[in-house]
């Protein structure tokens, strides 16, 4: 097993599909929640091999997409610090504040580098004692234990030339807050799999129970997409509003208990702003009391900048499943990757970015009508 | 920022839309303007064309200059330039040098010229070990000879410490275009095969695997590869070859599109086709990246007309350089402009340009 292709074969997809279509009698709506999902589901078509009537909606786990605009600004502000290494994962460098990205700071003579993991930024913490190496710490469950570690380590070893600028999201408030939006039309989720690999699937039971809805943890090859969507389907014929874990190779049912721990020592939950959904409790984490004085927020007095969304941009119904990209009266026509009006556009995971790479209607390009004949 | 009223999501009026913070012509240089994608193309459109000079054709990786009235009829020479800057200097397969050497005679190849002479400047920095500048130079003199070319002049300019990274290269090279020959990307046709020379991102991952912070290692040597020969060895099967392409910055995406706008031509690539080697695609998967954009120094991509694909597929295979190639689609009058890839099964995908550098994702 090389875990390269396997999980891409032609054979067992088209075995995966038909099995689908024996399942389903009626219409159904099932949100993938995660960006990395959406994306996936894009690049190999696999909408376009679904039944007619189950419809994939794109949810709000982009963790670029949905990083509050007011974070973005206190990014920039001090990134452009002239004692600052600023150092982010890649994806978050074009994202728009509302004056100017990180790459734009970094041409305007910031220190801002591209790193793989916040263990990269706490090297360079320790290599660069004269500078305040920040790393902007965002993302969900996946991104947030290396933080941790991170921080913890940074306290073990004394480097108090780093601090991180948290914004991380959890995943399960996000859930709730999809399904008391007005005019929900989600009928079962798609779990991340690699959030449940940290967390495990005990967020999900009582909220499936709760919001009428069969969540399924689910990978990210396309056999794992269509078995999660197979199994999402199999309990919606059958009224079953349970967890199923259709990603076992990956999650077990406790998650990561190491991880977990690192989570619960470094971070306490904290209410969030979503950027295009708004404020949502409990749904973020911030360093606990521990650790705060590794936060970049506090050190550099960047707390005070307040930014309100912009209420022009349509993200937030795309975030929310509200709105599909194509339907945007603006998609692909005044806001592309190249002029992004919001984050789900600019990010490579964001649903709008995903379907102007991969779909643009009024090309004559098969759209989501079905698998053409080869 | 004003307060806004409370999104309603409807009555709203999209030709009033403020951007929240758009990024549209930023007045400074980013990185991404170097990436051979879009932002390099909108440059080249809004500021270099229009200040040099736009060509009467389509951009090409070489000019090639008509000398019939100085020299007889069918006379032409080719004419390129090529910059190379590289961090590390040194990366597994190859180092500055001989990249800049193949980056110059492959985009003479490309117009279906054989190289005749290069020239190469070099910028230092100072306090480079100048055991660091003997091979980067070696590898020039090296990389040349392979080429079966040489370095006929050269500069070199020093900059203060801080001020570059170690050395930069330039080359410039000139080639002759045999009669008959005329490659250009506007002249894929409908019913042109596309064929591809070999696996695709050995080089961009090769060098990505040693920049700093990426402590991964895969094995991979970068491809980087005088292509002249191979061009020769293609002509000779076809001397009408329509079009030709080394998918370098922007890679196979980026070379495919611009043949496709260019020659206003759609082309379908069968996915699976795509050779990609298992650590390209491994690396690719954990960092977010796509192989179709990771550059490659040592490939191209070919539109040949449907009756001679299979000949010139097999002088292709018969040379060292092309032993890995393959056929992976054809262009088609459907979707001008608009470069599709078919998956395996069957479902269907754009293959769009690149935008800027690619930026290794989150999770």
């Amino acid at each position: 097993m090389r875990y390269l292709t396997e999980f891409r074969d032609p054979r067992a997809v088209a075995a995966l599909v038909d099995d689908i279509r024996a399942t389903v009698t009626r219409p159904w709506a099932i949100m993938e929640v995660c960006g990395g999902q959406t994306h996936a589901v894009l690049r190999y078509g696999l909408d376009q091999m679904l039944p007619e009537g189950v419809e994939l909606i794109h949810g709000p786990g982009c963790p670029v997409c949905v990083t509050p605009l007011e974070t973005v600004d206190r990014a920039l502000a001090i990134a452009a610090l002239p004692q600052v290494t600023f150092c982010s994962f890649g994806d978050m460098l074009r994202v728009p504040g509302t004056d100017g990205d990180l790459a734009r700071v970094r041409a305007a003579g910031g220190d801002v580098r591209v790193v793989c993991s916040p263990l990269e930024a706490l090297a360079l913490a320790g290599r660069l004692p004269d500078r305040q190496v920040v790393f902007f710490g965002i993302g969900f469950e996946t991104t947030a234990p290396a933080n941790a570690m991170a921080v913890h380590r940074a306290r073990a070893e004394d480097l108090r030339n780093f601090s991180v600028l948290v914004s991380h999201m959890r995943v399960p408030p996000v859930i709730d807050a999809v399904m008391r939006a007005p005019g929900c039309r989600v009928q079962g989720f798609l779990a991340a799999g690699h959030v449940c690999s940290v967390m495990g699937t005990g967020e999900y039971h009582e909220r499936a129970r709760r919001h009428r809805v069969p969540i399924v943890v689910t990978g990210f090859e396309p056999l794992d997409l269509l078995e999660g969507i197979r199994q999402t389907l199999h309990r919606l014929e059958t009224g079953r509003h349970e967890v199923a874990n259709a990603y076992t190779r990956a999650v077990p049912a406790e998650g990561n208990p190491v991880a977990r721990a690192m989570l619960a020592e470094v971070f306490e939950p904290t209410d969030r702003t979503w950027r295009g959904i708004g404020p949502i409790q409990d749904s973020g984490w911030a360093l606990s009391a521990a650790y705060r004085d590794f936060d970049a927020e506090a050190r550099f007095d960047v707390a005070g900048i307040r930014t309100r969304e912009p209420a022009e941009c349509r993200a937030g119904e795309v975030l929310q499943g509200r709105l599909s990209p194509p339907d945007c009266p603006a998609f692909a026509t005044i806001c592309t990757p190249r002029t992004p009006l919001g984050a789900t556009m600019v990010s490579g995971e964001g649903a709008c970015a995903a379907h102007y790479r991969y779909r643009r209607a009024g090309t004559g390009h098969p759209n989501g009508n079905g698998v053409t004949p080869r | 920022m004003t307060d806004h009223p409370p999104m309603t999501g409807h009555d709203l009026d999209p030709a009033s839309w403020s951007c929240p913070a758009p990024v549209r012509n930023p007045p400074t240089v980013l990185l991404g303007h170097g990436s051979g994608g879009a932002m390099t193309a909108e440059l080249i459109e809004q500021i270099f064309l229009p200040a040099l000079g736009r060509p009467d054709g389509p951009l090409t990786d070489s000019a090639v200059l008509d000398l019939s009235a100085a020299f007889g009829a069918g006379g032409r020479l080719a004419f390129t330039t090529d910059a190379h800057v590289v961090r590390p200097l040194f990366f597994p397969g190859g180092c500055i040098g001989d990249l800049a050497v193949n980056g110059t005679v492959n985009d003479l190849a490309m117009v279906g010229a054989r190289p005749i002479a290069l020239s190469c400047a070099f910028v230092l920095e100072e306090g480079t070990d100048l055991a660091v500048v003997e091979r980067v130079a070696r590898a020039v003199g090296d990389a040349a000879r392979a080429a079966g070319t040489r370095v006929v002049t050269g500069d070199t300019k020093v900059v203060e410490a801080g001020r570059g990274d170690g050395l930069y290269v330039t080359t410039a090279g000139i080639g002759l275009v045999p009669r008959g020959v005329d490659p250009r990307p506007d002249r894929a046709a409908p019913g042109d095969v596309v064929l591809l020379s070999g696996p695709i991102g050995a080089h961009g991952i090769a060098v990505l695997s040693v920049r700093e912070g990426m402590d991964f290692s895969t094995g991979l040597l970068s491809d980087t590869a005088p292509l002249a020969g191979l061009v020769e060895a293609m002509l000779r099967a076809d001397p009408d070859v329509h079009a030709l392409r080394d998918p370098t910055r922007g890679g196979l995406a980026a070379a495919l599109n611009e043949i496709a706008v260019a020659s206003g031509v759609g082309i379908e690539i069968e996915d699976a086709a795509v050779p990609v080697p298992d650590q390209v695609s491994a690396v690719c998967s954990l960092l977010g990246l796509d192989p179709w954009c990771v550059a490659n120094e040592g490939r191209l991509v070919a539109l040949v007309r449907e009756e001679r694909a299979q000949d010139v597929l097999a002088a292709l295979r018969a040379h060292p350089a092309g032993v890995g190639a393959v056929a992976v689609g054809r262009c088609t009058d459907r979707d001008p402009g608009l470069v599709v890839a078919r998956s395996a099964y069957g479902s269907t995908r754009i293959v769009d340009l690149p935008l800027g550098e690619q930026l290794p994702r989150i999770c």
